[in-house]
């Protein structure tokens, strides 16, 4: 015997609830299932690193040498093999620098101090306590390690789809358009610089990883050893979680800010301006 | 079967075309790779795990070591013998095994295996 009418009515009528309705008619019959089955990423436990960036003092670094000073981006790139590919298109970027107005947009203000307008400023991974990039990743090759919140990337994973890049609101991701060891020699002349650090491959994603591997051997991150060495002490590393720790003390000591605030992603890179 | 002598015949001498490359090897076993060992790594003469282990399974270890180290931050790998190890290709294995062309390459090639570990990791500069 065929489906009768009434039957067939009941049959469409539960398809449109559970076919068409989707998560609505889900949340119905589960409720909270759905959201259940897609978790953030894990919360920082123990440790949480952050940077106090104290641009007063990074900017009288710059003042006293004639084009700048380059000191902890120089020492970054030749700790991680970063290499210069002469192409602002295919610039891979760990740490770098950008006029105040690129890095701070939502604080616009026509009557600036001259202090800190146009000047640069460091820019880095932000180490987001909340990281977009992590969210998007389709196979969880950048993650957010529990132990002490930095975002690392397994680079053994990325697929190199870029999906990170477009969900980073700070700019902090660079796609490796070519073989690192293909960079142009004659800006390269020494690379690899650093024979105990890997390369990246042509095809994936990479970014600042707080230099997880000096971190692990006690030291801090190169660039703050190199800010430290020339005696500039501008950046400082250290746990937002102990509340007697350097970080927190500056944080209560200065008045601070962070990129892009409004957008929920806390970052852990703290600016004294 | 219209022509079917020709058919037969075409057949043969393809099927015979096909298998040539097997007629041609037959007998002529391809010669075994032989590694050679780095004086460092003879003078250390146990690698991490005991040499069965580490000829059959060294991918299993690295493959292991390369996941804990990056995604769950553990840096040391204690061996079946207790010795502690740093856990890197790069730093650690190519100590010793400084000598690619004649070590990591020979069995990789014999076997025709094309690990894209050196895409990334840097090899040590071998002496010609």
């Amino acid at each position: 015997m065929g489906v009768d009418r009434r039957e067939f009515l009941k049959i469409t009528g539960y398809a449109a609830l559970f076919g068409l309705g989707g998560k609505a008619a889900i949340d119905i019959f589960a409720p909270g299932e759905l959201e259940a089955a897609m978790p953030g990423p894990a919360l920082t436990e123990g440790k949480r690193w952050a940077m106090v960036i104290d641009i007063r003092k990074c900017l009288e670094q710059q003042a006293k040498e004639k084009d700048g000073c380059d000191a902890c981006m120089e020492a970054c790139h030749v700790v991680h093999n970063v290499p210069d590919w002469g192409n602002e298109k295919h610039a891979v970027k760990w740490i770098w620098q950008e006029p105040y107005e690129h890095a701070f947009p939502n604080q616009p203000n026509p009557f600036m101090t001259e202090s800190v307008r146009h000047q640069p400023v460091i820019l880095l991974c932000n180490h987001c306590f909340n990281p977009p990039c992590v969210r998007v990743c389709p196979t969880k090759a950048t993650f957010k390690r529990e132990s002490d919140g930095i975002v690392m990337m397994d680079m053994h994973r990325c697929i190199g789809c870029r999906f990170c890049m477009a969900a980073c609101p700070y700019g902090s991701r660079s796609f490796n358009w070519g073989d690192p060891r293909k960079a142009p020699k004659d800006l390269n002349p020494e690379y690899p610089t650093n024979r105990e650090y890997p390369e990246r491959s042509k095809g994936v994603v990479e970014k600042c990883n707080f230099c997880a591997e000096l971190i692990a051997k006690g030291e801090l991150p190169a660039c703050v050893q190199e800010c430290d060495k020339i005696g500039a002490h501008a950046l400082t590393f250290g746990d937002l979680n102990d509340p007697e720790s350097n970080v927190r003390t500056l944080l209560q000591e200065h008045y601070t800010i962070r990129r892009k605030p409004e957008l929920g992603t806390e970052p852990n890179i703290f600016y004294i301006i | 079967m219209y022509d079917g002598g020709k058919i037969i015949i075409g057949l043969i001498i393809g099927l015979g075309l096909f298998l040539s490359p097997f007629f041609y090897n037959a007998g002529k076993a391809a010669k075994a790779p032989d590694p050679e060992l780095t004086e460092k790594a003879k003078e250390a003469k146990k690698c991490v795990e005991p040499l069965t282990y580490m000829r059959e399974s060294h991918f299993t270890l690295l493959d292991e070591w390369r996941h804990t180290l990056v995604r769950d931050g553990e840096r040391y790998y204690t061996a079946s013998d207790g010795k502690k190890f740093y856990k890197s290709l790069q730093v650690t294995c190519l100590d010793c095994h400084s000598n690619y062309s004649k070590f990591c390459e020979l069995c990789h090639n014999y076997v025709d295996v094309d690990p894209y570990c050196w895409d990334c990791h840097i090899l040590p500069e071998e002496k010609k």
